[in-house]
C-alpha cells in the first residue's frame, strides 16, 4: 500500500470534520473520495498533505506514520497536492509556478528536471503556449491545469487531486479526467476527490463515499458507479 | 511665512542629489518594513533598533580600528571592516527580533496586533539598553576597558573628522562624494536584492509565501525559514544603511532609530508597502521631497513636509505609488 489512512479524527476547533475513517491507496491506482460539500473530502486530502493535524488515527506513507512530519518536509516523502481552488500563485508566471512545483528537487539544473518539465508541457500543452503569462490573468481551466502541473513537477508517488473539475465547463472537465488518467498511466498513483461523481467513479479503481465525516461506502469505482443507491444520491442527473 | 523660491532655484540640483542620498538610505532601511510585511502582514516597529543598532557597531569598529590615524589603503580596509560590523549587527538584531518578539506569538496564531505590541515593546527595550550601555558595562565590570566606546561615545557620538569629504564639480554643480557613494551603493544594493528576490529559488519562495503561505508549504517551502530569511535580508540592509548615514552625517545616538524608522516606514507606505521597488521609489521621493521643501520653507518643516506627503499620497493612491505586494510583484 502507497498509502494507509487507519482511524483517522480531525477536528476544527470542536467540530468533528472527520470521524475515524480508515481506507488505503494501493500504488498505481486512481483512488477517488466523493461526498457532498462539507463531507470531509477536502479536509482529509490536507491532514494527508500536513495542513491539518490529527486528532486520532494514523496516516502511512510507504509503511511510515507521517503524523509528525511538517507538510513541507511531506513533499520530499512523494506527496503532491493541487489544492482545493487551483491555488497558483496569481503574480508569478506560469514557469515560476512550475519551478516553485520543484521547489525541494536538487537536479534543477539537469536534463531529468528538463525532461520532466517537458512531460508536464506534453501533458498540459496550453501552459506551453502561455509558459511567460502570469498565472492570475489565465482561466479557471488553465489554473487547473497549471495547478495540477505544478504538483506533478515535485515528481509525486502520490498525486493529490482536489475537485480538479470544480467551476470548469463540461468540455474541459472531459479533458482534465483524461489527463488524470493519463498521469495515472505514466506511473503516479491518484488520490482524488470529486463532487463529479459519475466522471470520478468511472475513471477509478477504488472509491469511498463520504457522508459528514464517516466512510459510508467503499467499493470498486466501476460498481459504484451502476449501484442503484449512489446513482439515486450523487449521480442524479450528472450523467 | 517666508518662501524662499529664489534659494531652491538656485540650488536646485545639489539640493536634489543631497535629497537622492537621504532618500536611498531611507529606502533601504524600508526595505525591511516591507519585505517582512510582505510574508507576516505585520509592521515590524523595532526595525528602527535594527538600524540603530548597526550605527553603533560601525562607530565602535572605526573607534577600535583606529581609523583616525589611518588612510588610503588602511583607511579604506577599516571602513570595509566597520560595513560588515554594521551588516553583522543589524542582522544579529533582527534575528533575534524574529526569534523572541515575533515567532512565540506566530506559532499560537496571535492577533497581529498582539505581535505590534511585542514590536513596539521590543523597540524600546532596545533603544534603551543601547541608552543605558554604561551602566550595562559597569555590571561587568568593564567601565574601565570600554570607557572610550562606552562613555565617549555617549558625548560625542561622532566620528567627525575621521574621514575627508571631498566635493566635486560638474558643470557648475557642487557635489559629495560621500552623497554620491551612497547614492550609487544603495540603488545597487536594491537592484541586487530585487534580482535576488525574482530570479533565485530562494526568493521565488518568499514570494511565494508572501503571496500564499499555505500553498508555499505544499510546495515544500518552510514558512518558519522563509519569515527568517526576510528579517536575514531586512537587517543586513539596515546594516548597510546603517553604514551609509555614518559615512554621510558622522554621529549617532541611541534615539536616532525612531525618526529614520519612521520615515523609512513612511516610505515604505508610500511606494506600496510590500513592494520592493515601491520602497526604493517611495524613499527616493521622500527624501527629495523633503530636502526640496526644507529649501523653501526652512529646515524645522522637514518632517512635517514628510508627513503632509504621505497623507495626500495615500488619499489619492491608498496602496502607495506601485501598490503591489510582494507576492504580487511579476518578474
Amino acid at each position: 500500500m502507497l498509502l494507509e489512512v487507519e482511524g483517522l479524527c480531525v477536528n476544527y476547533g470542536h467540530i468533528e470534520a472527520i470521524r475515524d475513517i480508515s481506507f488505503s491507496v494501493p500504488e498505481g491506482t486512481v483512488t477517488t473520495l466523493i461526498g457532498a460539500n462539507g463531507a470531509g473530502k477536502t479536509t482529509t486530502l490536507k491532514t494527508i498533505s500536513g495542513l491539518r493535524k490529527i486528532r486520532a488515527g494514523s496516516i502511512k506513507f510507504e509503511g511510515k506514520d507521517i503524523s509528525a512530519v511538517e507538510p513541507y518536509d511531506r513533499v520530499k516523502l512523494g506527496i503532491g497536492q493541487s489544492p482545493e481552488g487551483r491555488r497558483c500563485f496569481i503574480g508569478m508566471t506560469v514557469r515560476e509556478n512550475l519551478e516553485m512545483g520543484a521547489f525541494t528537487r536538487k537536479d534543477r539544473k539537469t536534463a531529468a528536471y528538463r525532461d520532466d518539465l517537458d512531460r508536464v508541457l506534453g501533458l498540459f500543452p496550453r501552459l506551453q503556449e502561455r509558459i511567460d503569462q502570469i498565472a492570475g490573468t489565465m482561466s479557471g481551466g488553465e489554473q487547473q491545469m497549471l495547478a495540477m502541473g505544478r504538483a506533478l513537477m515535485s515528481r509525486p508517488r502520490l498525486l493529490l487531486l482536489d475537485e480538479p473539475s470544480m467551476g470548469l465547463a463540461p468540455k474541459l472537465i472531459q479533458q482534465i479526467f483524461t489527463i488524470i488518467t493519463e498521469i495515472n498511466s505514466q506511473g503516479t498513483t491518484v488520490l482524488l476527490v470529486e463532487q463529479n461523481a459519475a466522471q470520478a467513479l468511472k475513471r477509478s479503481h477504488d472509491a469511498h463515499i463520504l457522508e459528514t465525516g464517516e466512510i459510508v461506502r467503499s467499493g470498486k469505482g466501476k460498481d459504484l458507479a451502476v449501484d442503484p443507491a449512489v446513482k439515486a444520491a450523487y449521480l442524479g442527473g450528472d450523467v | 511665512m517666508n518662501l524662499n523660491f529664489e534659494f531652491f532655484f538656485n540650488n536646485l540640483p545639489e539640493l536634489t542629489i543631497t535629497g537622492l542620498a537621504f532618500g536611498a538610505i531611507y529606502a533601504l532601511i524600508a526595505l525591511g518594513y516591507t519585505m517582512v510585511y510582505g510574508v507576516l502582514q505585520l509592521i515590524n516597529f523595532a526595525h528602527s533598533e535594527v538600524f540603530m543598532y548597526g550605527t553603533f557597531a560601525m562607530l565602535w569598529t572605526i573607534m577600535a580600528l583606529g581609523a583616525a590615524d589611518a588612510n588610503g589603503v588602511h583607511l579604506v580596509a577599516i571602513l570595509i571592516a566597520a560595513l560588515f560590523a554594521a551588516m553583522a549587527m543589524s542582522a544579529v538584531i533582527a534575528l533575534g527580533l524574529e526569534r523572541i518578539a515575533y515567532r512565540p506569538l506566530i506559532k499560537r496564531n496571535a492577533p497581529r496586533l498582539i505581535a505590534l505590541i511585542s514590536a513596539i515593546g521590543a523597540s524600546f527595550v532596545l533603544a534603551e539598553l543601547m541608552g543605558l550601555r554604561d551602566k550595562i558595562s559597569g555590571w561587568f565590570g568593564l567601565d574601565d576597558d570600554l570607557s572610550d566606546y562606552v562613555q565617549k561615545a555617549k558625548i560625542n557620538n561622532s566620528m567627525a573628522g575621521v574621514l575627508e569629504k571631498p566635493r566635486f564639480e560638474i558643470a557648475g554643480v557642487s557635489i559629495s562624494s560621500i552623497d554620491v557613494i551612497v547614492i550609487v551603493s544603495a540603488v545597487a544594493m536594491m537592484v541586487l536584492l530585487d534580482q535576488f528576490v525574482r530570479r533565485s529559488r530562494l526568493g521565488k519562495g518568499i514570494r511565494a509565501t508572501a503571496q500564499d503561505p499555505e500553498t508555499a508549504s505544499l510546495m515544500g517551502v518552510n514558512p518558519t525559514r522563509t519569515i527568517q530569511m526576510t528579517f536575514l535580508i531586512g537587517g543586513l540592509m539596515a546594516g548597510v544603511a546603517a553604514f551609509l548615514y555614518m559615512l554621510k552625517l558622522d554621529a549617532t545616538n541611541y534615539q536616532v532609530g525612531f525618526l529614520l524608522g519612521v520615515k523609512a516606514f513612511t516610505a515604505a507606505v508610500l511606494g506600496g508597502i510590500g513592494n520592493l521597488r515601491g520602497a526604493l521609489l517611495g524613499g527616493l521621493v521622500l527624501g527629495v521631497a523633503e530636502n526640496w521643501g526644507q529649501a523653501i520653507l526652512g529646515s524645522e518643516w522637514r518632517d512635517v513636509i514628510a508627513f503632509v506627503l504621505l497623507v495626500l499620497i495615500l488619499l489619492v493612491r491608498p496602496t502607495g505609488l506601485l501598490g503591489e505586494s510582494l507576492g504580487k510583484a511579476r518578474a
